[in-house]
């Protein structure tokens, strides 16, 4: 079967995607649009419109048969193409095949304790990695497969069964614990994600939650609180994340705002005091 | 000159001492040299480094210390240690007993077995190993002085490891030698402690002792040599400055590289001549005496800096993806060079080299020195030029293989990785994997740093920014390195 996937981007090595070294592999699409989107060219998949190209200075786009092609060797990262896209995508991303990602992993196999997938929202894309994570397995036992998702889609449901059981660990982000919030910051329900929090912690399939600071607009307290209680019992992480303004839509900016280092510890304190047995803010 | 060094405010008093000495030294000429030698010293393409005039012991020497620690010593009239206290005592006593170019002992030995017998009492055996590193540091004022651990776990590593944490001093430099047997707690508690203060750096264990038969040493920057032995001399050519000596790149491989090659091995000879048979070391030290050091286990270093350079002048290579360590042709020229020096070397049969090394010299990649201006050390890609990570392993590690006694490469890693140390043994244990030898990591936020193979502070060299005294003179030359070579804007590895 030849089933494609759109990457946004391949990190060779990534020190943040999971335990050890890893490839991380950004999938193109997402079915969250979060306010404070550090990579908001990943969301959307290109339409083909070709406004793009004529601000490439490098030639390094074409319109042929109505289809953006991007040439890697051309472009100089400029990311002009990005900032004026008529939808906020991006045209440099490129189509992979399963063999085309094993060929990037084959590469790197010394290096890495396993790959990552990443996005993007990668589980949209799960058709694709569950075909992906049987081949790693059957050519290198010994890497692992790790999927970081938002947890948007639920993976109780039929059609996921393989690809969670192909998954050695997932990284979740718990954005907001309140619905409302959720909503406002995400564009859509946390209903989901909770359910998946509770349901990868009880199958022992969550390596880590993440949960993005931001100052006043977020009830952070109550989040930690919340995903604290579920993850205590086991040795799982729980990563606290200052947000920062980098690479964020210029129009979102204004409103969103860094915790204090201070705010931060007493996250971590309050994690703690609920019986976290691993945590870390960044 | 003399009355100079006298009066001068900013050396300290031992400084004065060894550079009176070297001034001596250089007053008198006993070495021979061609015209073509004296024409290429000149023209700073052949340099000794500053050995001086009138060698009168070898460069490094690497002590067993491990015999001395079964069988003390009777001309220092030590006996066998038999409590931490005594052998922490005997080791201080042997090592201002170690001569070498700077004076000072450039290897301490694998300092975690010669003391893990006596270690009981794990917090006596911190303080013990706490006053050691600390008085290596304090007497041992230069950075070139290089103690080893490893590869088997053992209680005294992890307090060697602690302290040097908790210390973060620049001297001894450290090396973990690092294969299969090496536990990954005790490697990533190495690599928790290189993020602090730079050290240890990691070696390829598997193959130096496939190079050296058994026991080595990493002395001094980086220096692979045999245990009981040592490098009479180090003799180095900048490929840089010789490039421009050739109009092609076929002159330069037949023609402008075998003659001066012919030159330096001769200089080796000439000045390990001097060593072996006049200055009386290898009849009068007790450390030959005492079964410490062998003659024969005794090379001497053929070095070279500047293969960037080299290869880019060779090819007019401006825009980057033509440069070393970018294009597969710059590469594959820098190997044919790499290839084809070790060769000449490999092929000069000397008795001035030791039995146990086929009576020949050894190919060395070297760091290069502080007034160094357009020669990159060794091999290495040029700072400021380094391309990612994966690719700076990739494209550097086939050089590893032709440079037994010594080659390298540095990263630096921003702090993230303080929380995920596995993350840097990964990629060791790849690049180790793809035969890399060595392997130098610390992090952005250190402020003991490597500066091309040893360490400086980067606190001591604001204080010499400002004309103040300092205790090593390898701060000294840290300075020169971070002036005139970008030594310390290196790229700095992040995700
Ligand atoms: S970043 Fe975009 S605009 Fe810039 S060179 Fe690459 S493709 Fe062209
Ligand atoms: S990247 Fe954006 S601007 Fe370019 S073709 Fe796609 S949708 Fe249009």
């Amino acid at each position: 079967m030849s089933l494609k996937a759109r990457i946004n981007r391949i990190i060779k090595f990534s020190n943040v995607d999971g335990p050890g070294n890893r490839m991380a592999i950004f999938f193109q699409k997402c079915n969250f649009n979060c306010e404070y989107c550090h990579n908001p060219e990943t969301i959307k998949s290109c339409i083909h419109c070709g406004k793009c190209v004529e601000f490439c200075k490098s030639g390094a786009l074409e319109k042929v048969d109505g289809i953006i092609k991007w040439d890697k060797t051309k472009c100089c990262e400029c990311d002009q193409c990005i900032k004026n896209c008529s939808i906020d995508s991006s045209p440099k991303t490129l189509e992979y095949s399963v063999e085309d990602v094993i060929e990037e992993i084959d590469k790197v196999k010394f290096f890495i304790k396993g790959i990552t997938v990443s996005g993007g929202e990668s589980s949209l894309s799960f058709e694709f990695i569950t075909l992906l994570f049987k081949r790693v397995k059957e050519l290198w036992p010994h890497l692992t497969c790790f999927v970081d998702t938002n947890g948007g889609v639920d993976f109780q449901l039929e059609i996921y069964k393989e690809f969670v059981e192909i998954t050695d660990a997932f990284m979740l982000d718990v954005k907001a614990w309140d619905l409302k919030e959720h909503i406002e910051l995400t564009g859509v329900s946390n209903e989901n994600v909770i359910k998946n929090l509770i349901y990868l912690e009880r199958i022992d399939k969550l390596f880590e939650v993440r949960t993005v600071v931001v100052k006043d607009i977020l009830n952070n307290i109550l989040t930690v609180e919340n995903v604290s209680k579920i993850i205590s019992n086991k040795y799982i992480r729980y990563k606290i994340i200052k947000y920062r303004p980098f690479g964020v839509r210029a129009d979102k900016i204004e409103k969103l705002k860094s915790p204090s280092q201070e705010e931060q510890e007493n996250l971590e304190k309050l994690a703690n005091n609920l019986n976290v047995k691993s945590t870390l803010i960044i | 000159m003399i009355l100079e060094t006298i009066k001068s405010q900013n050396i300290t008093f031992e400084q004065k001492v060894v550079a009176l000495a070297r001034l001596a030294e250089g007053s008198i000429e006993v070495l021979n040299k061609s015209e073509s030698l004296k024409k290429y010293i000149e023209d700073g393409i052949i340099c000794d480094l500053f050995e001086g005039n009138a060698p009168y012991r070898p460069r490094y020497i690497v002590p067993d210390y491990e015999k001395f620690m079964e069988q003390g010593s009777k001309f220092l009239n030590i006996e066998k240690p038999t409590n931490l206290w005594e052998a922490v005592h005997a080791l201080l006593i042997l090592y201002k007993h170690v001569p070498s170019i700077t004076t000072m002992p450039v290897y301490l030995g694998n300092i975690d077995y010669l003391l893990e017998p006596f270690i009981k009492d794990e917090s006596e055996a911190y303080l013990a190993i706490k006053l050691f590193l600390k008085h290596v540091d304090s007497t041992i004022t230069d950075s070139f002085c290089h103690a080893n651990i490893g590869p088997r776990e053992t209680k005294a590593g992890f307090l060697i490891l602690k302290a040097m944490r908790e210390l973060e001093l620049p001297t001894p430099n450290l090396t973990i030698k690092y294969n299969d047997e090496t536990t990954e707690k005790l490697a990533t508690e190495a690599i928790q402690t290189a993020l602090v203060t730079a050290k240890p750096s990691f070696a390829n264990d598997k193959m130096f002792r496939d190079d050296f038969k058994g026991e080595y040493g990493i002395v001094s920057c980086y220096n692979g040599l045999k245990v009981g032995g040592g490098a009479n001399t180090l003799v180095r050519v900048r490929l840089g400055g010789l490039s421009k000596l050739a109009t092609s790149k076929e002159e330069f491989l037949e023609k402008t590289l075998p003659e001066v090659s012919k030159e330096m091995l001769e200089y080796i000879d000439e000045r390990s001549k001097f060593i072996i048979e006049e200055s009386g070391f290898y009849e009068s030290s007790f450390l030959i005496k005492e079964g410490l050091l062998e003659k024969e286990k005794f090379t001497g270093l053929f070095g070279f800096v500047g293969l960037a350079e080299c290869v880019n002048n060779l090819l007019g290579a401006e825009a980057q993806e033509d440069r070393f360590g970018y294009s597969e042709k710059a590469n594959k020229l820098g190997l044919e060079i790499v290839e084809k020096m070790s060769a000449i070397v490999k092929g000069h049969k000397t008795q001035y080299a030791g039995e146990f090394f086929g009576n020949t010299h050894l190919l060395h990649s070297q760091v290069g020195i502080d007034t160094d201006r357009n020669e990159s050390p060794g091999c290495r890609i040029p700072v400021g030029e380094e391309p990612e990570m994966f690719n700076h392993i990739i494209y550097s590690a086939p050089f590893h293989q032709y440079c037994p006694s010594g080659i390298g490469d540095i990263f630096v890693f921003d702090e993230t990785f303080k929380s995920n140390p596995e993350a840097i043994l990964d990629i060791i244990k790849g690049a180790f994997q793809n035969n890399m030898r060595f392997f130098s990591l610390y992090s952005n936020e250190c402020d003991v740093i490597r500066v091309t193979g040893y360490l400086v502070k980067k606190s001591e060299m604001e204080k010499l920014d400002k004309g103040e005294q300092v205790l090593r003179d390898t701060t000294i030359l840290g300075k020169g390195a971070r002036d005139n070579a970008k030594a310390l804007a290196r790229k700095l590895r992040s995700e």
